[in-house]
């Protein structure tokens, strides 16, 4: 039926200097999002682009509807500039839509055309398209009806410089920027709910993730570990590539048991995660962390807290979800198919150290204090050796 | 290759070598449909005939009498569902004992949601023992089938089937005794006469064969409703194309495993009193159950203050495969419903740990795992929880 996919992009068009780089990137980004499909390329043409459909359409579409910087896509007929062309494809999307949707009761189908006339060389205008073409579909299929306030179909048309487009329907994309055009972030991924939908999220502002992962043998299991890497190979999404940094933990949590007052570890242990997070992020060109904090939610995540742990990074720090409920945060994992993996029961390293009440108020000072104790440097540069690198994609 | 000690035999085993060509052969050669009618048909339903001989004469049943399954799951429920409907009229009441499998307490549990069947569990002592006295007074007027292992699957208790069938037949001779014994294969000699069961489940993989294969022993005589319809194969009580490959493989690791046994049995003999004497030397160290009544090749021990699944992951770092309870469960719950009907206080359920031998498991491996297990469980108790 449809030959072609019109894709409109947002915000992106209102760039100025910079939207070459970013539309080289969406393009570059779709390219890779459409890999292992018959797919001939994506076309350019002013502010659109245009991908041919072809037996792999369904698939093409439901990629596309996960790259951020689309607006919205729509499957379109593409002809020659002039109306019987317009009409010959207005009738054929028509006739496919009203064989599909039969049994109305005899109750007509109303519709409406909308004509877009970039082109001002055409002949006619933008009324008198839709007013022609109107007559001719009316007169072609007996069960439609006009309505131009509410239509339950509406039919658009575009003219521009060398061709024209009609069709009828509008599937949204996700938005955003494309992904990679606001730099590169660290995003601490836990196995938890939360991590995954802040990085969605700062993904969708165009920002590219590395993640990473604090990882505490033998206190968590290899299976958390894997489940870390599947939330990672999701948050790519189709054709994309995480890198998860998995960050050997473990002897600073045996310090941490050491040296650290019960009620000050978790704060004292997140601190030592944002440290590495930054130099992480250093170490890669990266210039912001991203976390998956929402005020109030745990004792770790009171404004005091927030304080005392983002104290040791000068990096900004990225916190997406501060002000999401609980249940509007599950509401979005659920959204990005990262809920279900992150509710598989293998425990993290958060979860196995946590007294059973910490500190909702922690003093800087005492942390501090708490923390001279210990060889801060050598157990960061320690840890930091024993990094592994894993690059996480749909494939 | 990594060097690594496999500690796990109770969760599964590598297949023997033999297992192995017996499985390439039926896949590759005898590929054919046991029910065709020609000589491919013919040549696989020889194959998957001399397997049931072999697994009826390791279990002293008829060939008749054994029905290969998917697993030792399937035969519990083949079981168990399939005597319920049988014997609708005669009554709807199960005693099971209370450290049973999965298998049989998970769909006894759903059976009784659905209002199919009522059941009682009895719970053992404290070393794990079902008494045989306590299943006969659970008895009732509407008692249909009586279902108790033979070695449990978590701790290595062997229980006193055989006991437990002559009380429950005095007390009404028309219940079905039945008895999981997918652990029990290979490790003790047993008899299904000397037992007096009427059905016995069977796995393939617990003893050097593959997975997704099983067999559930029925006695001539005792009447089943089938659970899969189809074709009528296994004589009518389960339908579907037999897996002639896993049948295959199955039937030659019961040969192996059951000629091997003798010589197995005196080297887990031995493995198992190594291990408790070294394990000795750790303190608060508990092994669960006592060994007159144990299995040869499970030892299960708890060491309070460490979570079980904290000391495998740990042992596995040093390249020590063991497991905290059964394999199915450990991912569920924390401490397991064996130990628990046992009484163990939840501190040291908690950090419980299964060891379990296989046919190529060696003292030197046991010494290597004590010496590990001495040194993990001191350096995991010194960053307990305050």
């Amino acid at each position: 039926m449809y030959e072609l996919l019109l894709i409109r992009y947002g915000e992106i068009g209102t760039k100025g200097k910079n939207r070459h780089m970013f539309e080289q990137r969406l393009r570059a980004n779709m390219e890779k999002a459409l890999q292992g499909l018959d797919v001939a390329g994506v076309e350019r043409a002013h502010t659109r682009f245009y991908v041919e459909l072809n037996q792999d359409a369904r698939d093409i579409i439901a990629r596309l509807q996960k790259v951020f910087g689309i607006a919205s896509m729509s499957p379109v007929k593409r002809v020659g500039l002039d109306e019987a062309h317009i009409t010959e494809a207005a009738v054929q999307i028509m006739d496919d839509i009203l064989a599909r949707q039969t049994d109305q009761n005899g109750r007509k189908r109303t519709f409406k055309v909308e004509t877009h006339r970039p082109n001002k060389s055409f002949p006619l205008t933008s009324p008198e398209v839709s007013r022609n073409l109107g007559a001719e579909l009316l007169k072609e299929f007996p069960q439609l009806a006009v309505d131009v306030h509410t239509p339950e179909l509406r039919l658009e048309v575009e003219i521009r410089d060398r061709f024209a487009y009609v069709y009828t329907e509008r599937i949204p994309g996700p938005g955003g920027l494309p992904v990679g055009v606001s730099g590169k972030a660290v995003l601490l991924l836990s196995g938890g709910i939360d991590s995954p939908a802040a990085g969605h999220l700062m993904m969708k502002r165009g920002v590219e993730p590395l993640a990473v992962h604090f990882h505490s043998p033998p206190f968590t299991s290899e299976r958390s570990r894997e489940k870390v890497l599947d939330l990672a190979r999701q948050l790519a999404g189709p054709g994309g590539v995480i890198p998860v940094h998995v960050v050997h933990f473990t002897e600073i949590q045996k310090a941490l048991n050491l040296h650290c007052p019960p009620k000050l570890l978790m704060t004292v242990m997140r601190r030592f995660m944002l440290r590495i997070a930054e130099a992480i992020a250093e170490s890669k060109g990266a210039m912001a962390l991203i976390t998956g904090e929402s005020l109030g939610q745990v004792a770790s995540q009171t404004m005091a807290s927030l304080l005392a742990t983002g104290h040791v990074v000068r990096l900004p720090v990225f916190r997406p979800l501060i002000g999401f409920d609980k249940l509007e945060i599950i509401e979005l994992a659920k959204q990005i198919g990262t809920y279900d993996i992150s509710i598989q029961p293998y425990e993290d390293c958060c979860t196995i150290f946590v007294p059973r009440h910490p500190e909702t108020q922690p003093d800087l000072i005492d942390v501090e204090t708490a923390e001279a104790k210990m060889p801060i440097d050598e157990l960061i540069q320690e840890a930091l050796e024993r990094t592994e690198v894993v690059l996480c994609g749909k494939d | 290759m990594v060097e690594f000690i496999y500690l796990d035999h109770a969760a599964t085993t590598p297949a023997y070598t033999g297992v192995v060509k017996a499985m390439q052969k039926a896949l590759q050669e005898v590929f054919g449909n046991p029910s065709s009618p020609h000589s491919f048909g013919l040549e696989a339903e020889r194959l998957v005939n001399r397997s049931r001989t072999a697994v009826a004469e390791s279990i002293g049943a008829e060939p008749g009498e054994i029905y290969f399954t998917s697993g030792g799951t399937e035969a519990d429920n083949l079981a168990i569902r399939g005597t319920l409907q049988a014997k609708r009229r005669q009554g709807s009441h199960v005693i099971a004992s209370a450290v049973e499998h999965d298998a049989v307490l998970e769909t006894l549990r759903h059976l009784q949601e659905l209002g199919v069947c009522e059941y009682t569990l009895i719970v053992p002592d404290e070393e794990g023992l079902i008494s045989p006295k306590a299943v006969a007074a659970a008895v009732r007027e509407d008692t249909v089938l009586v279902t108790v292992m033979l070695i449990n699957n978590e701790v290595g208790t062997i229980q006193p089937v055989e006991e437990v069938v002559n009380r429950v037949k005095a007390e009404n001779p028309e219940i079905y005794c039945h008895s999981d014994a997918a652990q029990a294969l290979g490790k003790m000699s047993f008899r299904v006469n000397d037992l007096g069961v009427d059905l016995l489940t069977l796995s393939g993989h617990k003893l050097g064969g593959p997975k997704g294969v099983g067999s559930l022993f029925c006695r001539k005589g005792v009447r089943l409703i089938s659970q899969n319809t189809g074709g009528g194969q296994e004589n009518g009580l389960r339908s579907g194309t037999e897996n002639v490959p896993a049948i295959a493989g199955f039937g030659e690791a019961v040969t192996t495993a059951v000629g091997d046994m003798r010589l197995n049995l005196e080297n887990w003999r031995r493995c198992q009193s190594h291990l408790m004497e070294l394990v000795k030397t750790i303190p608060d160290t508990a092994v669960h159950g006592t060994p007159l009544t144990m299995a040869p090749h499970i030892v299960n021990m708890g060491f309070p203050g460490i979570r079980g699944e904290i000391l495998v992951h740990a042992l596995a770092e040093k390249g020590i495969f063991v497991s905290t309870g059964a394999a199915c469960s450990s991912r569920k719950q924390i401490t397991s419903h064996v130990l628990d009907a046992m009484g163990v206080v939840p501190l040291l359920a908690e950090g419980s740990i299964r060891i379990s031998f296989g046919a190529e498991t060696t003292v030197e491996e046991i010494d290597i795992l004590a010496g590990l297990l001495k040194q993990t469980v001191g350096e995991l108790r010194s960053f307990q929880r305050n």
